[in-house]
């Protein structure tokens, strides 16, 4: 995962010192992050999730490709799905491409930024930054609210 | 004659095509429709399992006879759906208000492995009280599981971890342990709620 984002950050400066894209970001810088919530954990050894909705106001599609957090040693996004027996079961996401205008829910029982080994535990009342990484090159830092274990929504 | 045969396939294609049209019809909304949940669970009396709750007494499906019953199967390290349905659940019982504590409300693991009893009672006393968490021995809650028709799955994870995949609906259950309905994964609390008080419904009109 942190190769990864070296990889990709070492290609946007290449490109930009190299001018062969004119803007760095393309797409990026419009992308606006509402709503950020998480729960609460108990210790360390179970994964954590946030929530958000992820907005595209720019006249570009744009392609979330990745998370990094200090939080977390595995940040990853990931997708509930519920089959027609009614069993339920996760599994990372992969890209996920936003329209112009569109926007993506990561909400509880479908998309989620799933927080794999946790370097402290979630403490209800906390903060932690969380960045999303696009296919661009281009970063979207947001501070993400720890709420308590059995809360529903943004609003707890 | 090349008439009469052009009839005669019409006729047979007509019959194919309404045979098709009635099995299609007997397997997607006719009586062989498949329950939506596989099967259907078998009722609370005639289930057998032995398992601890997370204040360490032995409990089984008889301890559910009596009282309405809302079982969800689940495990602690899950981040998304199992959180989400237990403080669904939490909330439908806040609504519910003094009725609620009428109830029997459980969370079954199906992690055992990981959900010891001590992380079973650490786990539900983030939800609502009524709310109790159910472990036991492996073969156990394969029983239990076996009895509700539910299914779970360990499944790897990349970290070298493991997770479960599990039915993730809920179970009611009136007071004579017959199934009344399940409510499916993230219904809306508009539904859900008035499910459970048919579910007491029915108990109040068993008894009287
Ligand atoms: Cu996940």
């Amino acid at each position: 995962m942190v190769k990864k984002l070296r990889y990709t950050n070492a290609l946007a400066v290449l490109l930009t010192v190299a001018g062969l894209s004119a803007p760095a970001l393309a797409g990026s810088e419009d992308v606006v992050v509402e709503n950020a919530w998480s729960r609460a954990s108990i210790g360390v050894n179970r994964p954590g999730a946030a929530y958000m909705t992820v907005r595209n106001t720019g006249e570009d599609a744009v392609t979330l490709t990745g998370l990094a957090t200090p939080l977390a040693m595995m940040p990853e996004i990931h997708e509930s799905k519920t089959n027609s027996d009614g069993v339920s079961s996760m599994a990372p996401a992969g890209e996920i491409t936003i329209e112009p205008g569109q926007s993506v829910a990561l909400e509880p029982g479908g998309l989620h930024a799933m927080l794999m080994k946790l370097q402290e535990p979630m403490t209800e009342g906390e903060n932690f930054p969380l960045t999303l990484t696009f296919s661009d090159g281009g970063k979207v830092t947001v501070e993400v609210p720890i709420l308590g274990i059995a809360a529903r929504g943004p609003k707890g | 004659m090349q008439r009469r045969q052009l009839l005669l396939y019409g006729a047979a294609g007509a019959g194919v095509l309404g045979l098709t049209l009635f099995v299609g019809w007997w397997r997607v909304d006719g009586p062989g429709a498949p329950e939506p949940k596989g099967q259907r669970p078998l009722p609370l009396s005639a289930m057998e399992f032995r398992l601890t709750d997370h204040e360490e007494n032995e409990v089984g499906p008889g301890n559910l006879i009596g009282r309405p019953t809302m079982v969800f199967f689940g495990f602690t390290y899950c981040p998304d759906v199992c959180p989400t349905t237990l403080s669904d659940i939490s909330g439908w019982l806040e609504e519910l208000g003094d009725e609620a504590s009428e109830m029997n409300v459980v969370f079954i693991t199906v992690d055992p492995e990981r959900d010891t009893v001590e992380a079973m009672a650490e786990y539900v006393g983030y939800f609502h009280p009524v709310i109790r968490g159910w472990t036991g021995p492996e073969d156990q809650i394969a029983r239990a599981a076996e009895g509700f028709r539910a299914s779970f799955e360990r499944v790897p994870t990349e970290g070298g971890g493991y997770t479960m995949n599990h039915t993730a609906g809920v179970f009611l259950f009136d007071a004579e342990g017959e199934l009344v309905t399940m409510i499916d994964y993230h219904e809306p609390r508009e539904f859900a709620v008035p499910k459970i008080r048919r579910a007491l419904t029915e108990d109040v009109e068993g008894a009287t």
